[in-house]
């Protein structure tokens, strides 16, 4: 009974706390991912909880070892920020295919606004691209029943299913009660050959994909029928179909309208929709992002306004939705700048962009802490555009630019970006040398700093900071063929470290420079899990 | 309808304890029997740059963002982002800003953010006890009587600023 009391307990969590209370109160057996904000708290609480979770080298690699977990009957939760969803979708478009004994989930956390992005893409278009039923919660109560529902939902149709948040729901913190819906327990993990359900050849896939298409006609039906959609009864004057996080703006903004708020965004509830347009005068789409509901509304013949093109771009609010309601493209005011992040004093990526900088190089940068040696003072990083793109672009650059130019092209990029998908990179390299060879920085300050201080493999620790196996970069940039391979602590080193880059670059060949020191904020901790790790051993 | 809720931003610079200040408040809300929401942005904002977290409760509270001039509070821990965040400050509304508080009164000049809670908490119809539980859930113990002496500091301030303000409320 006290069990019972505690379990339906309210707290006050965020919605990545609420995702992995449900992961663990459903008996997932892994979480894997990639940290990426707004997303990496979801496996950071389930391991505190006292699940088994698992940071990856990537997104791909997470989403593989979660599909082998749904292979064996067990439930699995697999997160990532959207774009890590670009990474992982090789799998993803043919996971779709195969019947899964167990339970997929695939958190795709958004960025709607780019507050720690590249690119605002938005996801909802996964969910149709690849076939994938699709939870989109709107707040962290919803974020804990929709990932219970998820699992449900996976396994009754053997499918996997995309929750879809957005940064506003992974970090603003709501009041959960748990315990409020029970699903069925976990399977038993077991293994039955089945090689037309798994093994994706052309003979297997080509029914695979007729099944797919089946299975999601039987789920939008039951989303018609029963699905997590909720409808609020106001005003005939004015309809609103929505969801996500854009369903609480709207009940701040109109409280008299009438509201569709969807749940499940794929497939979608057509003929709820179309009844609901039908029974109000004034029918709108209010969504962020793309105009993913409308456009879907509008093929299916049902007859709905959209919001105005500006509104595509950045959050939603209550002011924004008022202003959507009205019609009103006046433009909108612009916030005070505030003051722009900066690399904190005494980072060790200071000397390496001082150094660059003097050196007068062209710098293929990458994603992380270090993306801020483009602002001042440095304006010392010259391209962003994905996880590990820095060497393919560099290297790019050495092949088409004129000599001069060519020799002072440098890529940079951190320890768990070179991970994630640097390595491929370093291959190419030493593949394809560029004829006035290549210099790539590894910026290794010992952890993925630009998310919270996450391990990768790198590190030689374990997502909750246990030794493990570590990729050592040198050793492996060596067994690459890479003859010029140098260590060195950019801040202590300083001089040093510019004759180093000074002579890579004169040189035509290819060099690998590890520049090595701690994050100064995660280098206290680094040395306790150092010292705990060997005391363990002794 | 419900009654509105009641809004406050917290505002300052990564590491001057935006974040700890707005769940500290969130928990007095909610261990208040209130709904509660908060909202911020993590990531980039963490290396030194402009934090605002906006934490609202009442009856029922929908958006976890503070609308533009709807704050009935804003809590600003850094002198030079008062101006940033002066837009979020609905007419009448209090600021409650880092020069209220002699800082070399603190025994750890670091509890400003603690210590401007302390102001916020004359305004507010929570009960010190609250106040003093949450702090304690979320400061490390060894923090714990430097964070006590802030809070009571502010709340002292907080009392004189009610005084002279308190009428727009």
């Amino acid at each position: 009974m006290e069990d019972l009391e505690q379990k339906q307990a309210l707290a006050l969590l965020s919605g990545d706390e609420a995702v992995a209370m449900a992961a663990f109160d459903s008996g997932v057996t892994l979480g894997t991912g990639y940290p990426g904000t707004p997303s990496t708290e979801i496996l950071e609480t389930f391991e505190t909880l006292g699940g088994k979770a698992q940071w990856s080298p990537n997104e791909k690699v997470a989403m593989e070892v979660a599909i082998g977990v749904a292979f064996s009957g067990a439930r699995a939760l697999v997160t990532m920020k959207h774009v890590g969803l670009n990474v992982a979708a090789d799998p993803l478009f043919t996971v779709a295919y195969i019947r899964l004994d167990g339970a997929l989930i695939i958190v795709s956390a958004d960025d709607p606004g780019m507050a720690s992005s590249q690119n605002e893409q938005d996801n909802r278009r996964y969910a149709l691209a690849a076939g994938v039923p699709m939870l989109e919660p709107s707040d962290s109560q919803e974020a804990y029943e929709f990932t219970l529902r998820a699992i449900e939902i996976s396994e009754r149709w053997q499918v996997p299913v995309l929750l879809r948040m957005t940064t506003r729901v992974c970090h603003s913190k709501t009041i959960v009660r748990r315990g409020t819906l029970t699903i069925p327990p976990p399977h038993e993990a077991h293994f039955e050959h089945d090689f037309p359900s798994r093994v994706m050849i052309p003979a297997y896939a080509k029914p695979a994909h007729r099944r797919l298409r089946k299975t999601l006609a039987e789920i939008a039906v039951w989303n018609d029928e029963a699905g997590p959609n909720e409808l609020i009864k106001g005003l005939s004057s004015l309809g609103i179909i929505t969801s996500g996080i854009a369903f609480q703006h709207v009940r701040e903004a109109a409280p008299e309208a009438s509201v569709l708020k969807l749940g499940m965004t794929y497939p979608l509830p057509l003929e709820r929709m179309r009844a609901f347009a039908a029974s109000v005068e004034r029918c709108i789409v209010i969504e962020e992002g793309d105009p993913y509901l409308v456009e879907a509304a509008r093929t299916a013949g049902i007859a709905v306004e959209g919001k105005p093109e500006m509104y595509r771009f950045g959050e939603l609010n209550s002011a924004r939705v008022r202003r959507i309601l009205d019609g009103d493209t006046s433009p909108e005011a612009k916030p005070v700048p505030g003051k722009p992040p900066a690399l904190c004093p005494g980072c060790p990526h200071r000397s390496v962009y001082t150094v660059l900088k003097d050196l007068g190089c062209i710098v293929a940068g990458d994603i992380g802490c270090y993306s801020l040696g483009v602002l001042p003072p440095f304006q010392a990083m010259d391209s962003l555009v994905c996880m590990g793109a820095a060497i393919g672009v560099g290297l790019g650059l050495r092949h088409s630019l004129p000599p001069e130019e060519a020799k002072r092209v440098v890529s940079v990029l951190g320890d768990s970006t070179f991970v994630h998908s640097g390595i491929t990179g370093l291959v190419e390299m030493v593949y394809n040398p560029p004829e006035s060879g290549h210099v790539l920085v590894i910026l290794d300050n010992g952890t993925t700093a630009m998310t919270g201080m996450q391990e990768h493999p790198g590190t030689g620790r374990t997502l909750d900071h246990a030794k493990t196996g570590k990729v050592v970069f040198e050793d492996l940039a060596r067994s690459l063929g890479v003859r010029n391979v140098h260590v060195i602590d950019p801040a202590q080193e300083l001089g040093k470290f510019q004759e180093l880059i000074q002579t890579c670059l004169d040189k035509k060949e290819l060099s690998v420079v590890i520049a090595r020191r701690d994050c100064l904020l995660a280098a206290r901790s680094i040395r306790e899990y150092e010292r705990c790790n060997e005391q363990q051993a002794n | 309808m419900n009654s509105k809720p009641t809004n406050v931003v917290i505002a300052g610079l990564g590491g001057q304890g935006v974040i700890k200040a707005s769940d500290i408040l969130a928990e007095v809300a909610f261990s208040s029997g209130l709904d509660v929401k908060k909202s911020e942005l993590h990531g980039m904002s963490q290396r030194g740059g402009s934090v605002s977290s906006d934490v609202r409760f009442g009856e029922r509270v929908f958006s976890p963002m503070v609308p533009e001039g709807e704050a009935d509070f804003l809590v600003v821990i850094a002198p030079d982002q008062v101006q940033v965040n002066a837009a979020a400050l609905r007419q009448g509304g209090i600021l409650i800003e880092p020069s209220l508080i002699d800082e070399s009164s603190l025994s750890n000049k670091k509890s400003i953010n603690v210590a401007l809670l302390g102001v916020l908490s004359r305004h507010l119809p929570f009960p010190v006890e609250a106040w003093t539980d949450a702090l304690g859930r979320n400061l490390p113990e060894k923090l714990h009587d430097a964070n006590l002496q802030a809070f009571s500091i502010g709340r002292a301030v907080g009392e004189t600023l009610k005084q002279t303000t308190g009428k727009e409320r």
